[in-house]
């Protein structure tokens, strides 16, 4: 049923953008990958460990306060990254569940950290997590936090943050999501600060990755583009990702949420 | 007076969330990152050429662009005699991606990642359009002393010819050694590599 919705969508998409001949065959491969993902096994795994008891305060996740009360999980992540009054700052997904992790089952940062990314054979809880959430938001549109200051002040540095050239090879988030129709290898780079352009690929982060079997999420691609921009790793959770998914999430606002996606 | 106090009133009004400067914005970094394997700390310090890039939005203006141009060209080490190395070499080091990353062995040989951004052999349909297409490059161009001198030059300190490109300074990072950029300057100029077939 999921995947007609989405094929339906696909359609509609196709219909009302007129895409050049060597793209439509691009997105008739991504919608054969999306009818055949396993996102839905991803979601199921997670929604499992929102409720197991963990930690040694014995708790599961189910009272996690992801901005729209405790517990309450029906378009939170379409909500996020947002400002939490509890902790006075700005978090993603990601950094809320780790917070939750910390708090409500009184597990150490360093435990609860120490395999955020997983691979093809394990996943890891951040991942399942996260498609477990975000899944709750399909339909909803993006409306991430952005009156309180702390918010337009995570918009700001990370639009900063997506301009700025660091690193060994001098790169900046727009040297390869800069410039409209271009590609690195075969893959099309989408140019971020665009809302044409993010909404679509924000409405499907996190995502599942055929070509390594792998579930990615927000945070690991924020790492994994400092990794290849030859800088040191950035902390997870740290308030220069959360703001550049801020400054994206942002920039696709008011897009309706359709993922976990399927991706190349 | 009183205009000052309404400048000073509107700046503290809109300070909660203005623009970071760029004092901030590298002790944001020194805070929220920290070295891996060989990718340490001091590569997040921005030097002049991309501080300036940064602060024009990759629009220099034409005066301190060529100024910042010719302090990068002294970077650049020309070793004599011929700069044609073996182009099957450099097509090896123009395919591989890997080099300088944190995930990379340190002192393993790292590869240009050119393909990633250009078109050069003909064989290589799976190349990136960042950068402009080279193919025939040596045909259109010849291979003579200043055209090796050139592609020698850009290779290893991009910035030096067109100062806020994208392209990496792959010498000056000390990404690539003088015999791999040797090895990129035959892949481009050699009559036999396929870019010139």
């Amino acid at each position: 049923m999921r995947a007609l919705v989405y094929g339906a969508a696909t359609a509609l998409a196709l219909a009302a953008a007129p895409a050049a001949a060597q793209q439509s065959q691009f997105e008739k491969y991504q919608k054969m990958v999306a009818e055949g993902s396993p996102v839905e096994l991803f979601e199921l795994s997670g929604e499992e460990l929102w409720k197991k008891k963990q930690g040694p305060r014995q708790a599961s996740l189910e009272k996690c306060d992801l901005g729209k009360g405790p517990g309450v999980l029906k378009g939170a992540y379409a909500a996020l990254p947002r400002y939490f009054k509890d902790v006075d700052r700005v978090m993603d997904l990601e950094t809320r569940l780790l917070h939750c992790m910390t708090t409500l089952q009184g597990r150490t940062r360093e435990e609860a950290t120490k395999r955020l990314f997983g691979d093809a054979n394990q996943p890891s809880e951040m991942e399942y997590l996260s498609a477990y959430v975000a899944g709750q938001s399909r339909g909803t549109k993006l409306a991430p936090g952005a009156a309180h200051p702390k918010e337009k002040e995570a918009y700001e540095l990370g639009k900063t943050m997506f301009f700025y050239r660091t690193g060994a090879w001098d790169f900046s988030c727009a040297s390869c999501h800069g410039e409209a129709g271009k590609r690195i290898r075969m893959s099309e780079l989408p140019v971020l600060s665009e809302p044409k352009a993010a909404r679509p690929l924000m409405a499907t982060w996190p995502a599942y990755r055929v070509s390594n079997s792998t579930f990615v999420t927000m945070q690991w691609r924020i790492n994994d583009c400092y990794r290849q921009m030859r800088t040191p790793e950035p902390n997870f959770g740290s308030e220069t990702t959360v703001a550049l998914i801020t400054y994206l999430t942002v920039t696709a606002k008011g897009e309706a949420y359709r993922g976990p996606g399927t991706k190349r | 007076m009183k205009r000052n106090l309404i400048v000073l009133a509107a700046f503290a009004a809109t300070a909660a969330y203005a623009e970071p400067t760029a004092r901030d914005v590298q002790q944001v970094l020194q805070r929220d990152f920290h070295p891996r394997g060989q990718a340490t700390m001091e590569r997040l310090a921005q030097d002049g050429v991309q501080r300036v890039c940064t602060e024009t939005r990759d629009q220099p203006p034409a005066a301190l662009a060529k100024q910042l141009e010719a302090d990068q060209m002294k970077t650049i080490a020309f070793p004599s005699g011929s700069l044609m190395g073996d182009w099957k070499n450099g097509e090896k080091i123009a395919q591989s991606g890997r080099g300088s990353m944190w995930s990379d062995k340190p002192g393993a040989a790292a590869g240009g990642s050119c393909y990633n951004c250009h078109q050069l052999s003909p064989k290589e349909l799976s190349h990136g359009t960042i950068g402009p297409s080279l193919l025939r490059f040596g045909k259109t161009r010849g291979n003579g002393a200043d055209t090796q001198k050139y592609v020698y030059g850009k290779i290893y300190n991009a910035k030096a010819y067109n100062l806020c490109s994208q392209m990496p300074r792959l010498g000056h990072a000390g990404t690539l050694t003088e015999q791999q950029i040797k090895d990129l300057v035959a892949l481009l100029l050699d009559p036999a590599s396929p870019v010139n077939q």
